[in-house]
């Protein structure tokens, strides 16, 4: 009679498992959702095809998926950063927005006057939306370092409250003729947009895919070699793992949580700084449909991988795209919940074995014990 | 301004807040953190609201949604005590399942109209100058149960056996476990009152409070503010119960404060201008954010009763004493 028994893993996980998981994590969430969507009398496989046509049909909806895949790589990176250290950063979308508003008002102010060149305004931009962010991320940092505040608490306070203030200053100050926006910024404030080739190419005409994606891209190799081969990467894992190990070897864990919470709200920030040049060329409200709770789960699905990071994002960008025009709405949240739930359940199966043995025998510690 | 208006309405949408926060501390106390108040409230409103609908009674549309709300909790329930996942992504996910769930679920129900839990004043009562208006006047019967509810999940708590070992599970479950208390059937129970809970509160928003389904507007983040509360709270329900009708006054009141055009002899800004209301709004986050960490403080932490292993997995025979 075989007995099924489980036993807490001594040796390394297997180096395939953790990606495994991640993959039957997202297989599976779609046939659930699949099921649901019959149960409702709906044709799940007329759903399929019609998300794959919005997504990734062609490349001019593939290029609409990775302008939503852009601000979620940020995002996602952000939640990577913290995660590592363990310290759970729930504000990135309070941070994108903070990092928004830095970036606008280097025009709305103007900090740079409209007419330099498109380099300069961007590069100010960019460094406008990493210090927004970083200030919103230092909040909860110093509160977490300084008080042992819990920083799920402040983090998420802080999300309304970003919002709130970036809403003052667009009813009030900057409202463009009393509308929930300011005026439109000057093209000097764009992103290049594979469109704007299209008049030599006219392959990319309507193409909207922006030059933020690239900073996407070069952020995630950045965040990959930082915890990978930077002394201080490996300060942040070694909190992670144990933080009594890292104070023991002298690592300065309140500076720590101060920088790696800093670290994290800039590529927050970053991301808001991308979506107002990239996309919306103005700030207004609502700039981000829950991009900052979407990304700590593509943090978590990409099990902390800055380059997997990417790929997730690309398919929860696809999600997006497809959730705003597939019903019912609520379609793209609930995969992504039942994607999370898939991850964290199977998790389990990476700290623990399942094991078939054959006969009855009693443990050491049974022996031990008698 | 009128502050028995606002103190009316902070009791009515404090009630809200009130069902879902002693939920989390019933959860919490038992040492597990539930992050998906807000899903579990939004999928309570909309099955609360839909069962209504299609039943025709809002008692059994009430029972529902506290179901909806248990049901969905056990979710959490399995992936931390049983799997000791993390508990904080379990929570988040938690959330969009329950607000995914109810998005897709509640499709159409927008604009429908559903019979409601009925309103009414409390005879004699009624008539006490000031407290009268405030507390006894035309209030849901929600309302009411929320006043009955609070003293009682105090006592349970503090003054009876089953509310010693739900302390002792989430203060030292190993010690509890020794003592015969059964951790894991304990946990799972207390999630699961805090499903229910909150699931009640959603459809006490959307069949009583502010009546109807406006998609995920329903709730409009009431999950997260009730988990803020609790650490407010201290995790006792009595001053949960002060915090969630604090709450619901400030919320009035910054409305009702753009009425007049002075304040005391001065010039009201808000009159002038309402976009400073932008900035009173944020008054209840900053104020959670001050009182958590007022309440962080290690040795305030130990005094008031947090439960130590909040958090923590409960794996039997591994964690020494």
């Amino acid at each position: 009679m075989p007995r099924l028994s489980i036993e807490k893993r001594v040796e390394d996980v297997p180096r395939w498992m953790p990606a495994a998981t991640s993959i039957f994590a997202v297989v599976a969430a779609f046939i659930i959702v699949g099921i649901i969507l019959k149960l409702m009398g709906g044709e799940p496989f007329t759903v399929a095809r019609f998300f794959w046509d919005a997504t990734f049909g062609s490349w001019a909806t593939f290029s609409d998926t990775l302008v939503k895949a852009t601000p979620l790589t940020l995002v996602g990176l952000a939640c990577t950063v913290a995660f590592t250290m363990r310290l759970w950063n729930i504000g990135a979308e309070g941070q994108f927005y903070m990092g928004a508003f830095f970036a606008s008002l280097v025009i709305l102010i103007p900090i740079i006057p409209p007419e330099s060149p498109r380099v300069i305004v961007i590069l100010a931009m960019i460094v406008m939306g990493l210090i927004g962010g970083a200030v919103w991320g230092f909040v909860p940092g110093v509160l977490k370092a300084r008080f042992n505040v819990n920083e799920i608490i402040t983090t998420l306070m802080l999300n309304y409250i970003a919002i709130l203030w970036n809403n003052f200053w667009i009813f009030n100050t900057w409202s463009d003729a009393g509308f929930q926006m300011t005026p439109t910024f000057a093209k000097s404030a764009w992103l290049p947009r594979l469109s704007d080739l299209a008049r030599q190419y006219p392959f990319f005409s309507g193409m909207t895919l922006h030059g933020g994606f690239v900073i996407a891209l070069i952020a995630s190799v950045i965040v990959w070699w930082v915890l990978k081969y930077s002394k201080w990467g490996y300060e942040i894992k070694l909190i992670g793992d144990n933080k009594e190990a890292a104070r023991y070897a002298g690592i300065n864990i309140m500076r720590n949580i101060i920088l790696v919470f800093m670290f994290s709200g800039a590529l927050a920030g970053l991301a808001g700084m991308i979506e107002i040049s990239g996309v919306v060329h103005r700030l207004q409200e609502r700039i981000s449909p829950g991009y900052g709770f979407t990304g700590i789960i593509i943090a978590w699905l990409a099990k902390l991988n800055p380059f997997a990071v990417v790929l997730v994002s690309i398919l929860f960008g696809a999600l997006i795209v497809a959730g705003r025009e597939i019903q019912p709405s609520g379609l793209a949240s609930l995969i992504q919940g039942i994607v999370l739930f898939m991850v964290i359940g199977s998790e389990f199966f990476l700290r623990y074995q399942v094991k078939f043995t054959r006969e009855e025998k009693p443990s050491i510690e049974e022996v031990k014990t008698a | 301004m009128n502050f028995e208006i606002i103190l009316h309405s902070g009791l009515a949408t404090g009630t809200v807040l009130l069902f879902a926060t002693i939920g989390e501390i019933f959860a919490e106390r038992s040492g597990i953190l539930n992050l998906g108040v807000e899903g579990m409230m939004l999928l309570g409103a909309m099955a609360g609201f839909a069962t209504s609908l299609a039943v025709g009674n809002p008692w059994i549309g009430l029972a529902a949604a506290m179901i909806a709300g248990g049901i969905l909790s056990l979710a959490h329930g399995f992936v931390t005590i049983n799997l000791q996942a993390d508990q904080v992504v379990s929570g988040l996910a938690l959330t969009f399942l329950g607000t995914g769930l109810a998005l897709v679920l509640g499709e159409g129900l927008t604009g429908k109209n559903p019979p409601l839990i009925p309103s009414f004043d409390i005879p004699g009562l009624v008539s006490i100058p000031f407290i009268g208006p405030v507390f006894f006047q035309d209030h849901s019967l929600l309302v009411y149960i929320g006043l009955i509810f609070t003293p009682l999940a105090w006592y349970y708590i503090y003054k009876t056996r089953p509310g010693m070992h739900l302390r002792a599970v989430g203060e030292k479950p190993e010690a509890a476990d020794t003592l015969g208390v059964s951790v894991y059937g304990l946990r799972y129970f207390y999630v699961f009152v805090g499903g229910c809970l909150a699931g009640l509160a959603g459809a006490a928003i959307s069949l009583s409070i502010s009546p109807g389904w406006y998609s995920s507007q329903t709730t409009s983040g009431q999950g997260w503010i009730a988990i803020g509360l609790v650490i407010f709270a201290q995790w006792n329900p009595l001053t949960a119960a002060l915090g969630a009708y604090g709450f619901g006054a400030l919320r009035r009141g910054i409305l009702d404060l753009q009425g007049p055009p002075t304040l005391l002899g001065f010039t009201n800004p808000l009159y002038i201008n309402s976009n400073y209301g932008f900035f009173l709004q944020m008054t209840p986050y900053i104020l959670t954010i001050i009182a958590v960490i007022i309440g962080s403080r290690a040795a305030t932490r130990q005094r008031l009763g947090a439960p130590a292993a909040l958090g923590e997995p409960y794996i039997r025979g591994e964690r020494g004493l």
